[in-house]
């Protein structure tokens, strides 16, 4: 076994790496798990109450298609099982993935792996080490499922299905994964690869779940679900997942002996050999490198705009009947299903003010990565330069926020029978925008004038997180909650349309971008 | 003519490091011009300020006639810049690189960007991701070299570049020089700058400690000598500004302070000189002694 030679010091070396990040994603992954059950007992404290809920939900295809068909939402553990068994597993499935990839393709491009192959390591040795310390990763997040559900007095039997679930789920993504590393050269596009299958997989099941149940079938989260833990379990789907995830990883064994290392099987494409002209002004150039994150953002928070408005109508009986929801939901005023929209629409603009804040620090990851240097050495001004970047910022708002209220007035549209509701929601999604310009403005702000700390964008982000849920709960003064700027945008459509506060920020978001330009043009570079 | 680039008296410090502290710097126009000195001395920090990149905290500085902190993109029209670390963008290729390096400038010479990629076999279709060092490199040097400017400065333009292409290098500074351009080269290769540059400039510390022709450099310095006399030289080391002496029965080595050649040969002569030999100071001699670390001792 030559080609195996050295695993165990990689084994070791990975874990060395990893020794942080598989310790905090199992701890989120098992405390997200244990707050649903928390939630699940504290929302439906009695049967009869469950037993609505479980209707409900069962007579909400939407829903359905989200999550996925429901065996046994009547008991704790099964609501847990229906909650998390398709986002469980996708998450499962970018775990592994992201695991086999960092030490093996990653290393690779990045010319490392080249440094340990030359010393006495054998050709498989370095797969082989992540696929080892991969399956003891799931293996354990199967573990600590099935312990955590056993802690909220679940059935054994149950407890066991769903931890197996998604660790199997886990392990044939593995395969995928290790797959997906031969065929592409670059590491992004064997991710790319890779979340692909997973997205099919997940919409194959949707598809399946709504339907007849056939199309699941054809998905491995769906295999998962099949296993219908805290209802009638079945544990032969268990071995279709580890059956064809050990095929996987054979296959691809064979295919990494067929190629060279840090090349693969695809060649990549070449490039155009000169530019369109519209890619050389700064405009388009800032275009060029915010389109990826546009489109994948834009399309994120459309789906999570469709998960708003398939429940939304549904909104009274799936919340339940808690003051602790009624605190959250009070600020808007209006009904509970308009008010469950508005500030689930606020919860996705908070979320969606992740690009805009990363759109921005793209402008500090380009200066510190030394790609700024030469373009300011042309006839670039900076403040011209600057432009490019806060426009794909402040314009990509717009886009993300149109996306998301997109999703979510067609989905309630549908869901509500009334075709107004579509353009109300979009308009309450875009209204939200000005709350995130000024948080554009904050980051722009920090580049220009303390560029070092200009990640701090992210720690105000956090703020407005945490003022958003914690605030009403904690019934924190009003000059607290007026800091963040979503405090001020006008809820809709439980509340009114106010012109004056979305001007208001709008101005302050200006004020905010032309200082850190003032900061930009003044200081060094790089810094 | 006046000069290209003026700097007296240019201070910069971040914190607490002073990483420029007085430097001067004249280049001529229509010169290539040798900047020189170890890493860290403070090289790249005076180019980016040429390019307003950075802002001195004292001192005086011009660049084609301008202000390189306030006129910094009208100047940029009229110059173009190699850094010595190119980092690209992962998912654009070489090939637009490039052209987004020149139209940002005011727009490339086609012909030119032809020639040189085919001239330096730079295949402009592959993935930023996907270059080598040297083909990075040769990217900005692509870019820098097609478009019609004035001035070139030039951060340690070769690193990574294999000996074929530092020569393909060599001719476009040359053709560059009998165009009429201005370029300023830092390097430490010390055989380009031989090659290439009609001036030098040293630079330690922050300071410039030397500026002038090769000629006037090799005056302050000193010069080998082997020699086979008649009979057995003596008093050698006795005479003022001989260094190193080696006497191994008739023949002799040693190094002389160019000032001092006169005497020592003078005294030569006494003893019937049958062979006599002499280098000039090589520019590793010149650079090492700069940096006070005297050229190892010949064995």
């Amino acid at each position: 076994m030559t080609t195996l030679a050295n695993t165990g010091t990689l084994i070791r070396f990975i874990v060395r790496r990893e020794r942080l990040r598989i310790p905090v994603y199992l701890l989120v992954m098992v405390a997200l798990i244990a707050s649903t059950a928390a939630q699940s007992e504290e929302l439906y404290p009695t049967q009869a109450e469950r037993n609505e809920y479980a209707a409900t939900v069962a007579g909400n295809p939407g829903l359905i298609a989200m999550v996925g068909p429901t065996y046994a939402v009547t008991n704790v553990g099964g609501d847990v099982a229906w909650q998390w068994g398709a986002f469980g597993g996708v998450v499962a499935a970018l775990m592994s993935m992201f695991m086999v990839g960092r030490h093996t393709r990653a290393e690779e491009q990045s010319g490392r792996s080249e440094l340990v192959r030359a010393s006495v390591v054998g050709r498989n040795a370095p797969t082989a080490a992540a696929l080892v310390v991969v399956v003891a990763a799931n293996l354990l997040l199967g573990a600590l499922i099935t312990l955590t559900m056993m802690g909220f007095d679940q059935p054994a039997a149950g407890s066991i299905a769903f931890g197996a679930s998604l660790a199997g789920v886990g392990l044939l993504f593995a395969g995928v994964a290790v797959i997906a590393m031969q065929v592409s050269q670059s590491t992004s596009g064997a991710y790319g690869i890779v979340g692909a299958v997973t997205g099919a997989s997940y919409m194959l099941r949707a598809a399946g779940d709504v339907g007849n149940g056939t199309l699941s079938w054809l998905s491995p989260i769906g295999w998962g679900q099949s296993m219908r833990p805290f209802a009638d379990e079945r544990w032969w789907p268990l071995l279709l997942l580890l059956g064809f995830g050990a095929a996987l990883v054979v296959a691809g064994f064979a295919l990494l002996g067929r190629r060279d290392d840090g090349a693969g099987l695809v060649a990549p494409r070449p490039g155009p050999p000169v530019a369109l002209p519209a890619l050389t002004r700064p405009l388009g150039f800032a275009l060029r490198l915010h389109r990826g994150a546009l489109i994948g953002w834009a399309a994120g928070l459309f789906l999570g705009g469709l998960s708003i408005g398939l429940t939304g109508q549904d909104a009274d009986s799936i919340l339940g009947d808690s003051q602790q929801v009624d605190d959250i939901f009070a600020r808007a005023g209006g009904s509970l299903v308009d008010n469950y929209l508005a500030v689930s629409l606020l919860s996705m603009a908070l979320i969606g003010t992740g690009f805009a804040i990363q759109a921005v620090l793209r402008m500090r990851s380009e200066e510190s990565a030394g790609r700024l240097e030469p373009l300011l050495a042309t006839a670039l001004a900076r403040p011209r330069w600057a432009a490019g970047h806060i426009a794909m910022a402040v314009a990509g708002t717009i886009l993300v926020l149109g996306a998301c209220g997109l999703g979510a007035g067609a989905a309630d549209a549908i869901a509500s029978d009334d075709a107004g509701r579509l353009p109300l929601l979009l308009g309450s999604s875009l209204a939200l925008a000005p709350a995130v310009w000024v948080l554009v403005g904050a980051a722009v702000a920090l580049f220009g004038l303390v560029p070092r700390a200009a990640s701090a964008a992210w720690g105000v982000l956090a703020a407005c997180f945490l003022l958003a849920y914690l605030g009403p709960l904690l019934s924190l003064p009003d000059w607290v909650m007026d800091l963040s700027p979503f405090t001020h945008v006008p809820l809709l459509p439980a509340a009114d349309l106010s012109i004056a506060p979305l001007a208001a920020l709008t101005a302050i978001a200006t004020a905010l971008t032309a200082l850190g330009l003032v900061g930009f043009r003044r200081r060094d570079v790089p810094v | 003519m006046a000069n290209a680039i003026s700097v007296s008296g240019l201070v910069k410090t971040f914190g607490s490091v002073r990483a420029l502290d007085g430097l001067d710097l004249e280049v001529a126009t229509g010169e290539v011009h040798g900047f020189l000195g170890p890493n860290g001395a403070g090289k790249s920090t005076t180019i980016r300020i040429l390019l307003g990149l950075l802002r001195a905290n004292a001192g005086e500085a011009r660049l084609l006639g301008g202000d390189p902190w306030a006129d910094a993109v009208a100047l940029h029209r009229r110059l173009a810049y190699v850094p010595g670390d190119v980092s690209l963008w992962p998912n654009l290729s070489g090939g637009e690189a490039i052209d987004l390096l020149g139209n940002l400038r005011g727009g490339l010479d086609h012909a030119r960007r032809a020639e040189l990629l085919e001239r330096f076999e730079l295949d402009p279709t592959k993935k930023g991701r996907a270059y080598s060092k040297g083909n990075r490199q040769k990217v900005a040097l692509v870019a820098a070299l097609a478009s019609d400017v004035e001035l070139l400065l030039l951060d340690e333009p070769t690193s990574g570049l294999d000996p074929l292409k530092e020569s393909v290098f060599q001719e476009c500074i040359e053709e560059l020089r009998q165009a009429g351009r201005t370029v300023l080269l830092s390097s430490h290769i010390l055989a380009e700058v031989e090659a290439l540059c009609d001036r030098v400039t040293i630079i330690r510390a922050g300071k410039t400690v030397e500026s002038g022709s090769l000629g006037d450099l090799r005056h302050l310095t000193r010069t080998s000598i082997a020699v086979e006399t008649a009979r057995e030289p003596a008093d050698l080391a006795a005479l003022e500004g001989v260094h190193a002496l080696h006497v191994d029965d008739h023949r002799a080595r040693f190094d002389v302070d160019t000032s001092h050649l006169d005497d020592a040969l003078r005294h030569l002569t006494r003893f019937g000189i049958r062979s006599l030999t002499s280098q000039p100071p090589t520019l590793e001699e010149l650079f090492l002694r700069h940096y006070g670390d005297e050229p190892a001792e010949a064995a």
